[in-house]
């Protein structure tokens, strides 16, 4: 088997809930292979974020069925920390402000954190600012960011570039992006999509959660997929997105019912 | 009677000291020390039933027998050295068991209208000058330490700064214990007074010398006159064995500005007591503080901040971590009197617990006698943020760095505000040293 048929993630029949409440994900089969970008639309409430932080490992979310394997592991075996240091790297929907701890002071412990897992030296202080302030700048970001507390006072917009530069010094392998795109005006989304575009290569693959067809005309995706009730009840290319856009959800949910 | 009442070894040096004032001791002060005596004799040590020592008992001071110096012991000056902090650039005031060390201080190239002084140098020439100052602000009936600290007073420093004198170096006092059996105690004096538009920084620092387990019992005089900016810094890291009691008094004029940053890492029982006086229109006091305790370490600040005259400000921010079986007490209180109109104050107390036997109580206590102010206060007690934990897991840190990051973060809140670097960076480390979990931090940007 070539590099391009072995998938990166393997989603299997995978169902969670909420510890000890109602099933969430009811089902979910998705493989991701290396070069691909995929986008998942659906409806508030469906299940998009669920799937993103069961994949990401947070707490709070029982696996109740199903298999993860990510780059032929089992994902469920794996620690956040570790899954990150394996290129699995999450967009939160909601970035997490951190009083006290300055955006210059995670990047370079994230980023000398997946040197040493891969067995690598830490980077050095004037090397690394270096490569901060050159994707800083694709991310039209000020200098003053890296030392402001992670995302606190930025406003939602600033929150969510601030994701994607993240992502641009740790090169994940697998990107998985929730809803990066919300919120941001017109200039600032076309800025995160060339932040994202610049991620895709032939040996990474991208997951994009987005509600809006005007994101995938900036990073054009392979699939999308709809996800409903925790399931994917259906899958395209990107004229699916474009149909949505048209004609809403409800005309594929009573189809698929 | 006192649960605590003094001992019979307490008792007989009270006794040897009132009647063995020295003759030479001018009239004021010999009446004033007098009168301290009687009030600890009287009084005792604090006991829990009164409200102010409700979380604290003094029990393990009551009943150890500290024994007073009265003469220098041989201290090495590089056993100092690694005490200090690294970089700050400062006059020195140097003392050992309460007692000031010329050897090791450094007091050259004061600009004039500047007198720092050895409190007991200061008492042998102008005595005079410390009548308005000595015991005036801090009152023997404010508590039995306060008393203990007149009647059994030996030395000191002593820092007048005279109209529109500005010290651009700050004055480190190092207050430093040492080993000794018995046990010691001292009672050391600071009298600070800045005079109108003068300005100055003193760093008010206790620590231990190698095997040292006694007591300080320490009282500061400050006052800041029309115009005057003091910055003070109160740092507690004394040995883990030692025990510490300092209660500061700071009164202000118009338009005055004192900070105080007061940080407290080491010490077995632990209390302090910083009362502010904002007597005058357009006077500010900002307050920083943190505590760490871990081990069976108690520390226990009360704050009080009067504002007795109308336009007046303070701003308040204490910040605790308990780990181990440690205990942390905040008591903050703040006083608007009637007429005190556009006040503005603001106090809030925020604490970590990282441990299921670590134990914080926080206690905010406003009165408000004016209508027309500006007054806020919150208090919280609370764990790790489990999200901000995650986030930064999801980005590939392990869980015992992020919560190290998480933790120091949280303290640097209080440290940042410190505008002293070198002090900044060396308290930063030896709290770093003191979170298991922080372990080698290696702070940037
Ligand atoms: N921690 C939680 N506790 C309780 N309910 C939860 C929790 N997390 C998710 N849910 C519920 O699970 C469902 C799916 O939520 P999720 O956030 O995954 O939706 P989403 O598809 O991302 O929606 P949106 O488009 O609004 O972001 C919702 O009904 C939500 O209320
Ligand atoms: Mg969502």
């Amino acid at each position: 088997m070539t590099q391009e048929n072995t998938a990166m993630l393997k989603i299997n029949n995978l169902q969670a809930r909420v510890e000890n409440g109602t099933p969430i994900l009811k089902g979910i089969d998705l493989e991701v292979r290396p070069g691909e970008v995929h986008a998942i639309m659906g409806p508030n409430g469906s299940g998009k974020s669920t799937l993103c932080q069961v994949l990401g490992g947070r707490d709070g979310y029982e696996v109740t069925g199903g298999t993860v394997e990510y780059q032929g592991k089992d994902l469920f075996e794996l620690e956040p920390e570790e899954r990150a240091r394996e290129g699995l790297l999450l967009g939160f929907q909601y970035p997490v402000e951190i009083p006290g701890v300055k955006n210059i002071y995670l990047l370079k412990e994230a980023y000398n954190a997946q040197r040493k897992h891969r067995g690598e030296p830490e980077a050095d202080t004037f090397q690394f600012l270096k490569l901060v302030r050159e994707k800083l700048q694709m991310m039209q970001m000020d200098e003053s960011f890296l030392h402001r507390a992670v995302n606190v006072g930025f406003s939602g917009g600033e929150k969510k570039r601030n994701e994607i530069l993240q992502m641009l010094v740790l090169e994940p392998k697998l990107a998985l992006l929730d809803e990066t795109d919300s919120g941001l005006d017109i200039d600032a989304l076309k800025v995160v999509s060339e932040g994202v575009n610049k991620l895709r290569s032939p040996d990474r693959a991208i997951v994009l959660v987005t509600h809006y067809q005007r994101l995938l005309s900036h990073i054009e995706p392979d699939f999308v997929h709809v996800l409903s009730a925790g399931r994917i009840i259906k899958s395209g290319d990107k004229t699916l997105a474009q149909e949505l856009e048209r004609s809403g959800y409800q005309g594929i949910i009573e189809e698929a019912a | 009677m006192s649960a605590n009442a003094l001992s019979q070894h307490y008792a007989e040096q009270l006794r040897q000291v009132r009647d063995g004032l020295p003759a030479e001791l001018p009239e004021w002060l010999a009446g004033r020390r007098r009168g301290a005596a009687q009030r600890f004799a009287d009084a005792g040590f604090p006991d829990p039933r009164q409200e102010e020592w409700k979380y604290t008992n003094v029990r393990p001071i009551a009943t150890k027998p500290f024994a007073t110096t009265a003469t220098d012991v041989p201290v090495a000056s590089d056993a100092l050295a690694g005490l200090g902090f690294e970089g700050l650039d400062a006059y020195r005031m140097v003392f050992v068991d309460g007692r000031f060390r010329a050897e090791f201080s450094d007091l050259n190239d004061l600009p004039e209208g500047a007198t720092v002084q050895s409190l007991s140098a200061m008492l042998g020439g102008d005595a005079a000058r410390l009548e308005p100052l000595l015991g005036t602000l801090a009152h023997d009936r404010f508590s039995s330490f306060a008393a203990a600290n007149m009647a059994f007073m030996s030395d000191g420093a002593v820092i007048l700064l005279g109209k529109g004198v500005r010290l651009e170096r700050p004055i480190h006092l190092l207050l430093v214990g040492a080993a000794g059996s018995p046990a010691t105690w001292s009672h050391p004096r600071i009298l600070v007074q800045a005079a109108e538009g003068a300005e100055v920084t003193i760093i008010e620092h206790y620590a231990d010398l190698e095997g040292a387990s006694g007591f300080t019992n320490t009282v500061t005089e400050l006052r800041a006159e029309a115009g005057a900016q003091v910055r003070h810094y109160l740092v507690q890291d004394h040995a883990d064995s030692a025990y510490h009691v300092g209660s500061v008094f700071v009164q202000q004029r118009r338009d005055s500005r004192v900070t105080s940053h007061n940080v407290n890492l080491g010490g077995r029982l632990v209390r302090h007591d910083l009362n502010i006086d904002l007597t005058e229109p357009g006077s500010e006091i900002e307050l920083n503080g943190l505590f760490l305790v871990g081990g069976r370490q108690h520390v226990d600040t009360h704050t009080r901040v009067h504002h007795s005259s109308p336009h007046t400000t303070s701003r308040e921010q204490y910040r605790g971590i308990g780990q181990g079986h440690g205990r942390g007490v905040f008591k903050g209180r703040v006083l608007v009197e009637r007429g005190a109109q556009k006040t503005d104050a603001q106090q809030h107390s925020a604490n970590l617990l990282l441990s299921p036997n670590a134990e914080i109580d926080t206690k905010p206590e406003l009165e408000i006698y004016a209508d027309d102010v500006k007054c806020a206060h919150g208090a919280t007690v609370g764990q790790l943020d489990e999200t901000s934990l995650y986030y930064l897991r999801s980005r590939g840190i392990d869980a015992e760095s992020a919560r190290g990051m998480l933790v120091f973060a949280f303290a640097d809140e209080v440290l940042e505000r410190m505008e002293l670097a070198p002090v900044r960076t060396s308290i930063e480390r030896r709290l770093a040293a003191r979170l298991p979990e922080a372990g080698a931090m290696d702070v940037i940007g």
